[in-house]
């Protein structure tokens, strides 16, 4: 047999070749040319060998596969865009083709006329569990480690090597279009419960059985290449389809606001696939795939929520040439809720913290919200009682700063205070060895500020969490004037160690997250002045990508606190700097009707008891003479959001407080949830093109105010036709190749 | 241009639309074919002369496919020179079938026209023709499709109709149908149906409940609660108008149209036809037209239509005596008499389909007999039928005495 690069080949005396696919210098086996080209070679080759009675193909890895390489996805576009620029017809045909590759080979496999049986060892993601749909035989090991799914949508595209065609001949329509177009993990049982798998068996067995299906008879035909095949889930015109798909569709809407094309295209897929006999099916999928790839949510969703997220988490910022930090212990400072969400995810991580309060039961209690945690865990299946004793060991409450000796890091979470936390800076560093890291969560108070209370400005960083620390997966670690490349990479490693994704931020009132967050509300407050229905502002903003409502973001935060920052930015920086009407429409909210927010059941929602649902109070009618829905554009309110946002991320790259777009596109949508179609606030700007949002926010401010001015840097880039990826090139000076 | 006359306006009793009602029995085509008989001989028709019979029929498979009236015509033992077509319009296609009928008489290609419909709800079904228009992603997306119920629910949150102020309707037009078959207003036009031995199947519309009270239907929960959470639909009807914050779900069997069967037939015809018939008209047809309106509220076409009507016919609202408006749902109604101020005396003033039933491709030749009779007892002059339609069109037609 011939050698390949990718796989090995061997031939029992049984005549089933073992095809063990286990990339040289990979982690994990991925999709490439070469890969496939291979695969394709071994599939003429077993084919044409009359020794060959069938086929089983596994992995030399932990993993099975992590289906195509993206990376490889991303180049393909980036050749599709310069063959366009060339001739445009040319070069979707040539992306026709190339969609249909993976596609068509699995096809050859399944009509090959020789049994192919996938022996699912671990992960197996993507194009990988398409490759296993397309054999004949289906075997998992009984693991934890075996996850299957379909995940691209996740990244703005979707299964197109037959998935969306295979997934609903064999499991019913209705999980089969929830898996796709969610990209659902599913477990071995769950995925031969749907029909997708025919075995699960012991790890050790997996190859065994695989060949056994061979020996016993397995036929090389396909349920839908045979005479007479059904649909489980009946004809898509039957009884059953009229109650499937028009509230399949309306689900889709509901949970995607229609921003997700990839998304909406499984859909279309399904239903135009399952009416059609196969081949015409896959050639269905093709041209609706074809048609994906070229979307800019694909190319951003790819690009941020893939490569840059990936790389940011690998922490692509972390300076050279400084040793890896292993922690051995870590202390945090304050036990109140950031300081006991802290302790949480650190002791998470394996890491032995020391949790200081001001006395023991104060420190006691933030432990106890790691015990909370847990207990919310055990209860859905996700963690045992040995792994809460574990967690709870490793945090060690008190109120002794001499508990710190022998940290490598501390993470000081006091109260917003600068004497408070000066005092708790100057304790610490009384018992920390001159080495280690002093970190700030603060929110408010400038890093540069808080180091001068510090013998060792050097060690002395910003990590800033947000709430809450268990699930926001974000981490601004902020930059200090004198912060050293030392405290930096030891910040970087330990984000890294929880599990989280570090952006660095250099120090600014605000940081990043928070200035653009309150961009967000602050629309809000002025369309509520200008009359606007509350409940169009609260829909425009979900409409147009974004989590969670401005006013209901506010009402979790707390209005009083909205007031705060106000007077606050009043003191430091004058009057002018917050919006008289702004300031007006919270003190009445506060004030005169008392409504705080979540916390006292009032905000710009009532929030009654459970079961009924939190309804935007009727008062906000009042406060301003209300427009006539008819008379409002809900597409300029949900541009106003995004716009405003992007504009101050904009700021925020100009002012050099962010330089990596990455950073500042992954961290839009990790902390706020900036709409992730869009690939993050910046890539917002990029996909619209620089020149053309630069006139929507002239619109902008002509209509609306100063808010939407664009910064100078705008105004460049659209006279050079820059996007925010040429100008910050985070690749500059690196081989492009390792994007 | 020939303007076109109506001569003769007939319907059956509306059965109710379930495997008990009292027409489950009898075959959709029957049912069209003794609407054809009755007007052939109460008329003294020459079948022969019939240029066309144009029938609506919203569900057109199975026993009511494949061109039902020229089927019915086969049954009625009229002339094989009377040819048949059917038509869809949704829940207008009676109406639609008489504007057709009207239209190529005036266009001259047609003298004598049979207009109407038939649908029978118990035997066929509904939805049973499918369609692109929900099952297609590539269209429902775009089209915020929505069940009619829930659309009828969006315009009672939208334009501000209660659950009282949707029942308090209901048992207005339960109370209107009542008293005018008590008071035997629907008896010209109503034949019975009856088996081929001559004993009656029914005469009488079997929907209704005239007891009903605000009490009655307070003990009913609203229809379209699970389609609306679960199937998804509520967050469709928010996203489509983000105004509202939820939908207020008040529709249930009380206050929407009742599941019936039926089949109604009109007989159109030119000046000259009906003198060489020796036939009176009733009325002649002053003007009528179509809209589309915004699918996803799919059910304001009705509003628009107007509008576009009376513009054209150059009329002012006050120009109309009565206007007869289907039933769909209470807030349709209740929407359009808000739209234009209309006064509940001068519209369904013999009740309409929340207490009669909605055949739905029958309805519109339906209600057009009704007003028609109407006008006649009260002797006003002119009137105006109209219809919501699904998918978001208006059809309406301008109705005169002469």
């Amino acid at each position: 047999m011939t050698d390949y690069k990718n796989f090995t080949v061997e031939t029992d005396a049984d005549g089933i070749a073992l095809v063990t696919w286990d990339m040289p210098d990979r982690s994990m086996n991925v999709f490439t040319e070469e890969a496939m080209d291979e695969l394709e070679r071994i599939v003429d080759a077993t084919s044409a060998d009359e020794a060959v009675k069938g086929v089983v193909v596994t992995s030399g890895k932990e993993s099975f596969s992590g289906g195509a390489d993206l990376t490889m996805l991303k180049r393909m576009l980036g050749r599709f865009e310069e063959e366009k620029a060339k001739d445009k017809d040319a070069a979707i045909k040539m992306l026709f083709d190339g969609a249909g590759r993976m596609s068509g080979l699995w096809r050859k496999i399944e009509t090959c006329g020789k049994p192919w049986v996938s022996a699912i060892n671990g992960t197996c993601m993507g194009g990988a569990f398409e490759l296993s749909l397309a054999c004949h035989g289906r075997v998992a090991a009984d693991s934890d480690k075996v996850r299957m799914a379909l995940p691209e949508v996740k990244v703005g595209i979707f299964p197109g090597a037959g998935g969306t065609q295979r997934v609903p001949r064999l499991a019913n329509t209705q999980e089969a279009l929830q898996m796709l177009t969610t990209g659902q993990t599913l477990s071995p049982k769950k995925a031969k419960s749907m029909g997708l798998i025919h075995e699960i068996v012991k790890p050790k067995k997996l190859i065994e059985t695989a060949k056994k299906m061979i020996k016993d008879g397995l036929k090389p035909v396909q349920p839908w290449d045979e005479k007479g095949f059904k649909l489980p889930g009946g004809p898509v015109y039957s009884a059953a389809g009229a109650n499937l798909w028009p509230p399949a569709i309306a689900i889709l809407r509901r949970e995607t606001y229609g921003n997700y094309p990839a998304a909406s295209a499984i859909l279309k897929c399904v239903y135009e696939g399952l009416l059609v006999p196969f081949d015409t099916a896959l050639t269905v999928e093709q041209r609706y795939f074809t048609e994906i790839l070229q979307t800019t949510e694909a190319k951003m969703m790819i690009r941020s929520l893939f490569v840059s997220l990936q790389e940011l988490n690998k922490g692509a910022r972390r300076p050279e040439g400084v040793p890896q930090t292993k922690f051995k212990k870590i202390g945090v400072l304050g036990a109140g809720f950031m300081g006991a969400g802290i302790a949480y995810v650190t002791a998470k991580a394996g890491i032995p913290v020391v949790l200081i309060d001001r006395d023991v039961p104060s420190a006691e209690k933030g432990k106890e919200h790691s015990a909370g945690l847990m207990d919310g865990l055990i209860k859905k299946g996700r963690a045992s009682a040995e792994d809460k004793e574990k967690l709870l060991s490793l945090i060690t409450p008190t109120d002794d700063y001499a508990a710190l000796d022998g940290c490598d890091l501390v993470i000081e979470a006091v109260f917003e205070d600068s004497e408070i936390k000066k005092s708790a800076t100057e304790k610490s560093e009384a018992v920390l060895k001159p080495s280690a890291i002093f970190a700030s969560n603060t929110s408010t108070i400038p890093i540069t500020g808080l180091a001068k209370n510090s013998k060792r400005p050097k060690n002395f960083v910003g990590i800033h969490f947000f709430s809450p620390v268990d699930r926001m997966m974000l981490v601004e670690i902020i930059l200090g004037k004198k912060t050293g490349d030392e405290a930096l990479a030891v910040a970087i490693d330990y984000v890294r160690a929880i599990k989280k994704t570090p952006i660095v931020v250099n120090d600014t009132r605000g940081f990043y997250v928070n200035r653009c967050v309150l961009r967000y509300m602050s629309e809000a407050y002025q369309m509520l002045i200008e009359g606007v229905p509350a409940p169009m502002i609260e829909n425009a903003a979900k409409m147009a990508g974004m989590p969670v409502g401005p006013l209901a973001l506010t009402d979790e935060t707390a209005i009083d606190l909205a007031q705060k920052i106000m007077k606050q930015t009043i003191r430091d920086l004058g009057e002018k700097a917050v919006d008289k009407d702004q300031f007006e429409l919270i003190n009445t909210m506060v004030d005169r009707h008392g409504r705080h927010g979540r916390k006292n059941g009032k905000g710009f929602y009532d929030y009654p008891a459970k079961p009924a649902k939190k309804h935007l109070w009727p008062g906000l009618k009042d406060l301003y003479r209300q427009k006539e829905p008819e008379d409002v554009d809900v597409e300029e309110l949900k541009q106003r959001f995004l716009v405003t946002i992007a504009l101050e991320a904009a700021r925020v790259m100009e002012e050099k407080i962010v330089t990596d777009p990455r950073e500042a596109d992954v961290g839009s949508i990790l902390a706020f949830g900036f709409a992730p179609y869009t690939g993050g606030a910046l890539s917002y700007i990029d996909g619209i093109g620089v020149e053309r949002f630069v006139k929507l926010a002239k619109h902008l401010q002509k209509k609306y105010g100063a808010q939407f001015k664009a910064p100078k840097l705008l105004a460049d880039m659209a006279a050079k036709g820059e996007t925010f990826y040429d100008r910050f090139d985070p690749y500059a000076g690196k081989a492009k190749e390792a994007a | 241009m020939a303007d076109a006359y109506v001569y003769d306006a007939v319907r059956t009793p509306r059965g109710s639309g379930k495997k008990d009602g009292s027409l489950h029995e009898v075959p959709a085509v029957r049912l069209a074919a003794r609407t054809l008989e009755a007007v052939r001989d109460r008329n003294g028709l020459d079948t022969a002369k019939v240029d066309d019979i144009i029938f609506g029929c919203v569900d057109p498979v199975g026993e009511a496919g494949s061109v039902i009236p020229r089927a019915a015509a086969f049954e009625a033992g009229y002339a094989t020179e009377a040819p048949g077509m059917q038509i869809s319009r949704f829940c207008a296609s009676g109406l639609d079938a008489i504007n057709l009928g009207a239209a190529k008489i005036a266009g001259g290609s047609d003298e004598i026209v049979i207009a109407g419909g038939v649908e029978s709800m118990s035997r066929v079904g509904m939805g049973m023709s499918g369609g692109a228009w929900f099952m297609d992603p590539s269209v429902g997306l775009p089209a915020y499709f929505m069940p009619q119920g829930v659309s009828a629910d969006l315009i009672a949150t939208k334009y501000g109709f209660s659950r009282d102020d949707v029942d308090a309707y209901a048992v207005e037009s339960q109370k209107r149908a009542a008293k005018a078959w008590e008071k035997g207003r629907f008896k010209e036009s109503v034949i019975a149906i009856k088996d081929q031995n001559g004993l009656t199947i029914l005469d009488r519309d079997e929907h209704m409940r005239p007891s009903t009270d605000m009490q009655s239907l307070a003990s009913l929960n609203p229809s379209f609660v699970m389609p609306g959470e679960m199937g998804g639909f509520d967050a469709v009807a928010v996203q489509r108008y983000p105004e509202i914050e939820g939908v207020n779900h008040v529709h249930h069997a009380g206050n929407s149209s009742g599941i019936v069967d039926g089949a109604a037939a009109v007989l159109l015809g030119s000046k000259k036809a009906g003198k060489a018939m020796g036939l009176k008209p009733r009325a002649r047809i002053k003007a009528f037209t179509n809209i589309g309106s915004e699918p996803a509220i799919m059910l304001t076409g009705p509003v628009d239509v107007t509008e576009k009507l009376l513009k054209k016919a150059k009329m002012k609202l006050s120009d109309i005596d009565l206007f007869e408006l289907n039933e769909a749902f209470a807030s349709v109604v209740l929407r359009y008499m808000q739209a234009f101020d209309i006064d509940h005396d001068n519209i369904n003033v013999n009740g309409g389909a929340i207490a009669m039933g909605h055949p739905l491709g029958a309805t519109g030749a339906m209600i057009f007999g009704t007003v028609l009779d109407e006008l006649e007892r009260r002797d006003l002059n002119t009137a105006l039928v109209t219809l919501c339609i699904g998918a978001g069109m208006g059809t309406a037609t301008i109705i005169e005495r002469v």
